[in-house]
């Protein structure tokens, strides 16, 4: 990408495009997580699969603004892969027995839509 | 564009890779690799985080979760753990020193809490050699911002009332020398970056050319803009090899954008930088020494006036900022004067950066804005004296400055209460000491080196600053007479008022302000022939105290010049006459059985 700037608009344009180089690194707090339970439990149950297709359904959707994210073992190691969705200001929702497609659906529905997929969350037990 | 999930930031600054950063990206590559994550996460190299002193320094974002003193041993393991299992390695976190705390992110620990990052602000989150990255970050707008919406005097005004002061030493307001560099005739005047930061234990300025050097590069061409300059030099040592790989790498790339060249922007504005290399002579970092250097010839300074400003580089109008004035340009124009001037104190705006050395836990370097304590900064940024010691006195400002004892701790860093308490502000040096260092010591230490550097061009300077250090010679070999206090006294005033340039009319003031603060031990020295410190290696015996010795026999196995006999487990004893006073035996000692005296 590299060329001469010949404009103030070009300048601007290449800053937008750059700005996800560095947008991983800023301004965290304020972000949409996924939060992909990564234990033995759940890498053995599909984790990684899930992980990639979350972080290629982002990709292929421009989405740069939400951090994907890996955590242990929680205990409810049938459940795996577990998915958990936080967007700011708005409760947790965790999502159960996530597979590569339902992680798109959900990038999908829930990221992008803002529709909580009810009938993959987890059960009241 | 990919999307990454995670970036792991290896500080690749002079202090981690001298620490071992550059073998930790390479494991880090390697196991990324390994794992197959090589398109989910990225590892990149940035400039210097501060926490010098535990590095080799990582942060992996999203977290912001900060380890330190990582060894390529390690990197498996946060692959591992972190990278793929989502689990912090808590071993490899900062550990707060007051509370027994480990600390996850860098921005939770107090050496970072209380800081506030304007010149240092790409420093550690950006790729410096990646001119997108410091573009994605508000790079290069500001300088948009001045060709398109601005005229040079609007420019100008607006430094001026930032209120933003030099932060090479000499703390002149900015604005000012713009507009005296702007209102000297001419059609050809230059813009000359003074990056030859010579002062021991200083690298605020290798920091900002390391970690930011494109920031640099903007400020120059908004000043270029400002006052009517098509080029400009950057005048850097020699001995920051990476600052000069850096600014290379980031003058290269900031041609190919144009960003540097002709019709920068499309604007029609032309402006370009070359860079010339000091070879280490402190002199240089004098204005008109450094001039004289970056024009090939010998790099001597010549009395003032003319300013540079009005004749400087070739005889032409010129413009003479250092580093961290030019770090400070860019945000002052995005954010305006009126949020630089909220920053800080009355007289002092702004941050200022400061390398702290010495004796203190976190030696580093720091951000801190204009008005907090010495007490803040030593005890709370800097966590303190390591081992338990009593703090004594900080040296600011180098070799030019003075120290500022314990009594003054809570006076607020301004340019105003520094130069009052006798020392400076200088360009950012500060140097801890505690009970155990001489002050006598430290004001022979000091004028040593201002000595050694002096270019001889003037008397006072070349002849004056040896015969002070000459008596402070003979004074730590406890050979000091009646009356060279006041000697000393007569001779920097004498040097202060006559010598030609900073260098010398600065080189007494660690004598002066040591004598000011700490004239007992000046006295102890001479009359008493002792050293209160125990620093003076001619004044102190070191005896063994019988009733704690237990004959282990430690002692004698340290000694490099066999001094200390003894039956096992009896009081041993040292041979004054063999002992060369290493103090070897007082530090090994488990029993606190050797006495120095």
């Amino acid at each position: 990408m590299m060329g001469v700037i010949k404009s103030i608009e070009e300048l601007e344009k290449i800053r937008e495009q750059a700005r996800e180089l560095i947008n991983l690194r800023k301004d965290n707090e304020n972000k949409t997580r996924i939060v992909v339970g990564m234990g033995t439990c759940g890498i053995s149950a599909g984790a990684r699969q899930v992980l990639l297709a979350i972080l290629d359904e982002l990709k292929k959707r421009n989405i740069s603004d939400v951090i994907v994210t890996e955590t242990g073992c929680i205990g409810m190691c049938r459940f795996e892969p577990m998915v958990d969705v936080i967007k700011p200001n708005q409760p947790k929702v965790t999502y159960v027995n996530v597979d590569a497609d339902k992680a798109r659906q959900i990038v999908a529905r829930h990221i992008v839509n803002n529709q909580v997929v009810d009938e993959w969350v987890i059960p009241n037990i | 564009m990919e999307i990454y999930r995670a970036h792991i930031l290896v500080c690749r600054g002079t202090g981690c890779t001298a620490s071992g950063s550059e073998p930790v990206m390479e494991a880090f590559e390697k196991e990324i690799e390994k794992h197959g994550l090589s398109k989910e996460v990225k590892v990149l190299l940035t400039g210097c985080l501060g926490l010098c002193e535990l590095g080799p320094n990582i942060i992996i974002y999203p977290e912001g979760t900060y380890y330190c003193r990582v060894k390529p041993e390690d990197v498996p393991e946060i692959v591992e753990e972190h990278l793929v299992k989502g689990r912090i390695v808590e071993r490899l976190l900062y550990k707060e020193r007051a509370v027994e705390e480990r600390m996850r992110a860098l921005t939770d620990i107090n050496f970072y809490k209380r800081q506030k990052r304007v010149a240092l602000r790409n420093c550690g989150l950006i790729n410096p050699e990646i001119i997108e990255e410091y573009i994605a970050n508000d790079g290069y707008r500001a300088l948009a911002k001045v060709l398109t919406e601005m005229t040079p005097q609007q420019v100008i005004d607006e430094v001026t009332r930032s209120g933003l002061r030099g932060r090479g030493g000499g703390g002149f307001p900015t604005g000012r020398k713009w507009q005296f560099a702007k209102d000297a005739p001419g059609d050809i005047k230059y813009v000359v970056c003074n990056g030859d930061e010579g002062d021991p234990g200083a690298f605020m300025d290798r920091s900002i050319l390391e970690g930011d050097p494109h920031t640099v590069l903007e400020a120059m061409a908004i000043a270029g803009y400002a006052i009517g300059a098509k080029e400009g030099y950057i005048y850097v040592r020699a001995e920051y090899p990476l600052a000069v790989k850096r600014l290379e790498i980031a003058i290269e790339q900031a041609r190919e954008r144009g960003l540097l060249g002709k019709n920068i922007l499309g604007t029609g504005f032309e402006f370009d930088i070359f860079l010339r290399l000091g070879s280490g002579a402190f002199v240089c970092g004098e204005e008109t020494a450094l001039l004289a250097s970056i024009e090939g010839r010998r790099g001597e300074p010549r009395p003032r006036p003319p300013f540079p400003a009005i004749e400087g580089l070739w005889g032409k109008p010129t413009l003479i900022n250092n580093v961290e004035t030019y770090a400070n340009i860019p945000p002052i124009i995005l954010n305006g004067a009126d949020w630089f001037a909220s920053i800080g104190t009355e007289r002092s705006k702004g941050t200022k950066v400061f390398a702290i050395g010495g004796k203190i836990n976190n030696t580093g370097l720091v951000e801190i804005p204009m008005g907090t304590t010495l007490r803040e900064v030593i005890y709370e940024i800097g966590g303190g004296i390591p081992n338990g010691k009593q703090f004594k006195a900080v040296q600011t400002g180098g070799p030019s400055g003075g120290c500022i004892p314990a009594s003054l701790l809570d006076m607020p860093i301004e340019y105003d209460t520094l130069t009052q308490a006798g020392s400076m502000m200088g360009s950012g040096g500060m140097i801890v000491m505690d009970e155990d260092t001489c002050m006598v010591d430290i004001a022979k230490f000091f004028l040593t080196f201002t000595q050694d550097e002096s270019c001889g061009k003037c008397p006072p300077c070349r002849i004056g600053t040896k015969r002070m250090l000459e008596i402070l010679e003979r004074v730590t070999n406890g050979e000091g007479r009646e009356g060279d206090i006041e000697l000393l006294e007569s001779l920097a005033k004498n040097i202060k008022a006559s010598a030609l340039c900073g260098l010398g009319q600065t080189a007494p003031n660690p004598v002066l302000s040591t004598l000011r603060y700490f004239r007992d031990e000046y006295e102890a020295h001479i009359r008493e022939k002792k050293c209160p410190a125990g620093a003076c290696k001619a004044l102190i015996t070191y005896e063994i105290i019988a009733d704690k010795c237990k004959g282990c026999g430690l002692c004698v196995k340290v000694c490099p010049s066999a001094a200390i006999t003894g039956e096992r487990r009896q009081p041993h004893a040292i041979d004054r006459e063999k002992c060369l006073k290493c103090n070897s035996c007082f530090e090994r000692c488990p029993f606190g059985a050797i006495a120095k005296k």
